[in-house]
C-alpha cells in the first residue's frame, strides 16, 4: 500500500474516534444494567460492527499503538455486552430446580448408585472391623466420645445444655456443607479424593454404630439420627456421586479432551451441589432443634426424617414444581 | 509445560476476532492480595465494632459459653464476610472484585462474556482444592504451569482472568487527526503521545525525543533547537490545518 494511501486511510480512521468513544460509553452503560430502549440496543449492534471494521484496519495500519489498544479494549467490551445473557434470578432458579436438577440426577444416577454402594460397604466394613476388634474405635472416634460411651452415655445426651440449638445447627450445617463440597471438589484427584471421603465417613459411621452397640446404646444413637440422618447420609452419597462424575471425566475424557471434559462434568455436577447445600441447611436445623431434644419420640423423629427425605426425592426429581406441559394443559383448561 | 498464551482469541460473528490479554500469575496474586486485605479489614472492623457495641465498652472478650447473641452478632458475620467475600462480590460485580479492579483484571467466560452465577460459584467452591495445602499452593503451581494461567477452579468453571485494558486511552490527537501529509501514521500517534506527556518530561528529554521523532517520521523538516520551537512544530503536525 502506498504511503499516501496509508496516510489517508489512517487519518480517516482516526477521525472516527468520537464514534469509538460513543460506542465504548454505550457498551459500558449497557453492561451495567438493562435497557428497554430498542433503539439503544440496536445502536449497540451497529457499534459492534463499526468497532470490528475499524479495529481490523487499525490492526494493519497502526499495529503497536495506543489507538489499537483502545480499540481492542472497546471491541472486547462491546462483545461482552452483546453476549452476556439475561440475568433474571427468579427464572434462573426455577429453571434450575424444575428442569436442570432432575436432568442432572438422571444423568448421574449410575454414579449415585455406586456412591451409595461404596458408602454402604464402608459402613459395613467399619461395623465389622470395630465389632471384631473394639480397640480400633480409637482410629475413628475422639477420646471424649469413647469415654462418654464407656460410661454408658451417648455424647449427644444433654447436648442442648451445653450448646443452644441455633449454634448447634449452624455448626453442624456448616461442617456438613464443607464436607459435601469437599467430596465434590476432591473428584479432581481422579475420583480418589471422593472415594476417600465417602469411605472414611462410611467407616466412621459403621465403627461408631458397632462401638455403641457393644455398650447397648445403638438404639439411642438410631433415635438420635432418625430425624436428620436420612437426608444427611443421602446428601453424602449425592455429593460423592458429583465428585465421582468429575473424577471419571478426568480418567476417561471424551473426544473434546480432558480439560473440556472436566469443565463440562464440574459445571453439570455442580448444579446438584446447590440442592445438596440447601438440603443440608434443613438437615442441620433438624439436627440442632429436633435430634438432641428428648421430648421428640422415635415415631415423631422417623416421621420428620422420612418426610424430609421424601421432600428431597421430590425436589431432585422435579416433582415439587409444575411441569411446563402441566402448566400448558392447565392454561388450556384441561 | 505449555507455551503461555498471551491472548484469549474468540471468534466473532463480525469475522474480526476478539483478543483479550490473559493475566498471568503476578496479576492474579496482586488481585488476591488486594482482596485478602479488604476482606480481612472488613471482617476485623465488624468484629471490633460489634464487640465494642455488644460489651458497651472497649472490650472484645465474649460473655463465655455459647451465647447465641454474641456468636450471631459478633463472631458469625466476620466469618461470613471472610469466607463468602469472593463468591458474593464476584457475582454482584459481574466477574470483578475491588482487588481485581486494582490489579486491572477481570474474570471472563471462554466466549469473552461475563460468566454466569453457576460458573462463578463452581470457581469459588474449587478454592478448597486450590488453597491446599497452604497459602494457595496448588492454585499457584497450577497457574504457573498452565497455558492460560488458570487455577483448578477456573478449569472447572471454564473461566479465566484477562486484563481490563482500562489504561488504553485514546491519544488526544485521535479524532482531531493531523492532516499534515508529511507525518506518517506511527509518527502521528507518537507526536500526539509526546505532547500529552510533555509536562512530565525534563527539558533534555523533551528536546531529544522531539528531535528524534521529527527526524524519523517527518520528511523534509528541520527540527528546531529549543523546546518551544519543537513543541510548536509538533502541535502544528497533529492539529487539523482546516
Amino acid at each position: 500500500m502506498s504511503t499516501a494511501r496509508q496516510h489517508a486511510l489512517t487519518v480517516s480512521l482516526l477521525q472516527r474516534a468520537q464514534l469509538w468513544r460513543a460506542a465504548e460509553e454505550r457498551a459500558r452503560r449497557l453492561a451495567r444494567g438493562t435497557t428497554d430502549d430498542v433503539a439503544d440496543a440496536t445502536r449497540m449492534a451497529d457499534d459492534y460492527r463499526l468497532l470490528a471494521h475499524d479495529l481490523s484496519r487499525v490492526r494493519a495500519l497502526l499495529p503497536d499503538t495506543r489507538t489499537r489498544a483502545y480499540l481492542e479494549s472497546a471491541y472486547a467490551r462491546a462483545h461482552a455486552t452483546l453476549h452476556h445473557g439475561a440475568t433474571r434470578a427468579g427464572s434462573t432458579l426455577l429453571k434450575l430446580f424444575r428442569d436442570e436438577l432432575p436432568q442432572v440426577v438422571r444423568e448421574l444416577r449410575i454414579y449415585i448408585f455406586w456412591s451409595t454402594v461404596i458408602f454402604a460397604l464402608a459402613v459395613a466394613a467399619g461395623y465389622a472391623l470395630v465389632h471384631r476388634y473394639p480397640e480400633l474405635i480409637a482410629l475413628f472416634a475422639s477420646p471424649d466420645l469413647i469415654a462418654s460411651v464407656e460410661r454408658g452415655q451417648l455424647w449427644t445426651e444433654g447436648l442442648l445444655n451445653i450448646v443452644p440449638s441455633s449454634i448447634l445447627s449452624v455448626q453442624i450445617l456448616t461442617n456438613n456443607i464443607v464436607v459435601s463440597l469437599f467430596a465434590y471438589c476432591a473428584g479432581f484427584l481422579f475420583g480418589l479424593g471422593t472415594l476417600y471421603i465417602l469411605g472414611l465417613n462410611g467407616l466412621m459411621l459403621g465403627a461408631v454404630f458397632a462401638f455403641v452397640g457393644e455398650h447397648s446404646l445403638a438404639g439411642a444413637l438410631f433415635k438420635f439420627i432418625a430425624a436428620h440422618g436420612w437426608v444427611e447420609l443421602s446428601v453424602m452419597c449425592l455429593s460423592g456421586a458429583a465428585g465421582a462424575a468429575v473424577g471419571e471425566a478426568l480418567i476417561r475424557p471424551g473426544d473434546g479432551g480432558r480439560a473440556d471434559s472436566f469443565r463440562v462434568a464440574a459445571l453439570r455436577s455442580g448444579r446438584l451441589l446447590v440442592a445438596c447445600t440447601l438440603l443440608l441447611v434443613g438437615a442441620g436445623i433438624i439436627e440442632g432443634y429436633v435430634s438432641p431434644n428428648p421430648h421428640f419420640t422415635l415415631g415423631a423423629r422417623l416421621t420428620i426424617g422420612i418426610a424430609y427425605w421424601l421432600f428431597m426425592v421430590a425436589l431432585l426429581s422435579g416433582h415439587l414444581w409444575p411441569r411446563r406441559a402441566d402448566l400448558s394443559a392447565r392454561q388450556a383448561g384441561f | 509445560m505449555n507455551t503461555p498464551a498471551d491472548e484469549l482469541v474468540i471468534d466473532s460473528v463480525t469475522g474480526i476476532d476478539v483478543a483479550l490479554p490473559v493475566a498471568g500469575a503476578g496479576a492474579r496474586a496482586l488481585a488476591f492480595l488486594g482482596d485478602w486485605h479488604i476482606r480481612f479489614i472488613l471482617a476485623l472492623a465488624w468484629f471490633v465494632a460489634a464487640g465494642v457495641i455488644y460489651n458497651g465498652r472497649f472490650s472484645l472478650t465474649g460473655p463465655g459459653g455459647n451465647q447465641p447473641s454474641w456468636i450471631g452478632a459478633v463472631l458469625a458475620p466476620p466469618l461470613a464476610i471472610y469466607f463468602l467475600y469472593h463468591p458474593l462480590v464476584e457475582i454482584v460485580m459481574r466477574g470483578r472484585t475491588p482487588g481485581k479492579r486494582w490489579a486491572g483484571v477481570r474474570i471472563v467466560a471462554r466466549d469473552g462474556g461475563v460468566p454466569g452465577i453457576g460458573p462463578l460459584l463452581v470457581r469459588n467452591v474449587f478454592r478448597l482444592i486450590d488453597s491446599m495445602p497452604l497459602f494457595y499452593g496448588v492454585g499457584l503451581v497450577v497457574t504457573v504451569l498452565t497455558r492460560e494461567h488458570v487455577r483448578v477452579g477456573d478449569m472447572a468453571a471454564g473461566t479465566l482472568l484477562v486484563y481490563e485494558g482500562r489504561n488504553a486511552g485514546l491519544p488526544v490527537a485521535a479524532g482531531a487527526a493531523g492532516v499534515d501529509a508529511r507525518l506518517d501514521p506511527l509518527g502521528l500517534e507518537l507526536a500526539a503521545e509526546l505532547l500529552e506527556r510533555w509536562p512530565e518530561l525534563t527539558t533534555v528529554a523533551r528536546v531529544q525525543l522531539a528531535q528524534q521523532l521529527l527526524t524519523r517520521h517527518v520528511a523534509g523538516i528541520v527540527p528546531g533547537s529549543d523546546e518551544g520551537a519543537l513543541r510548536a512544530q509538533l502541535q502544528q503536525l497533529v492539529t487539523p490545518s482546516a
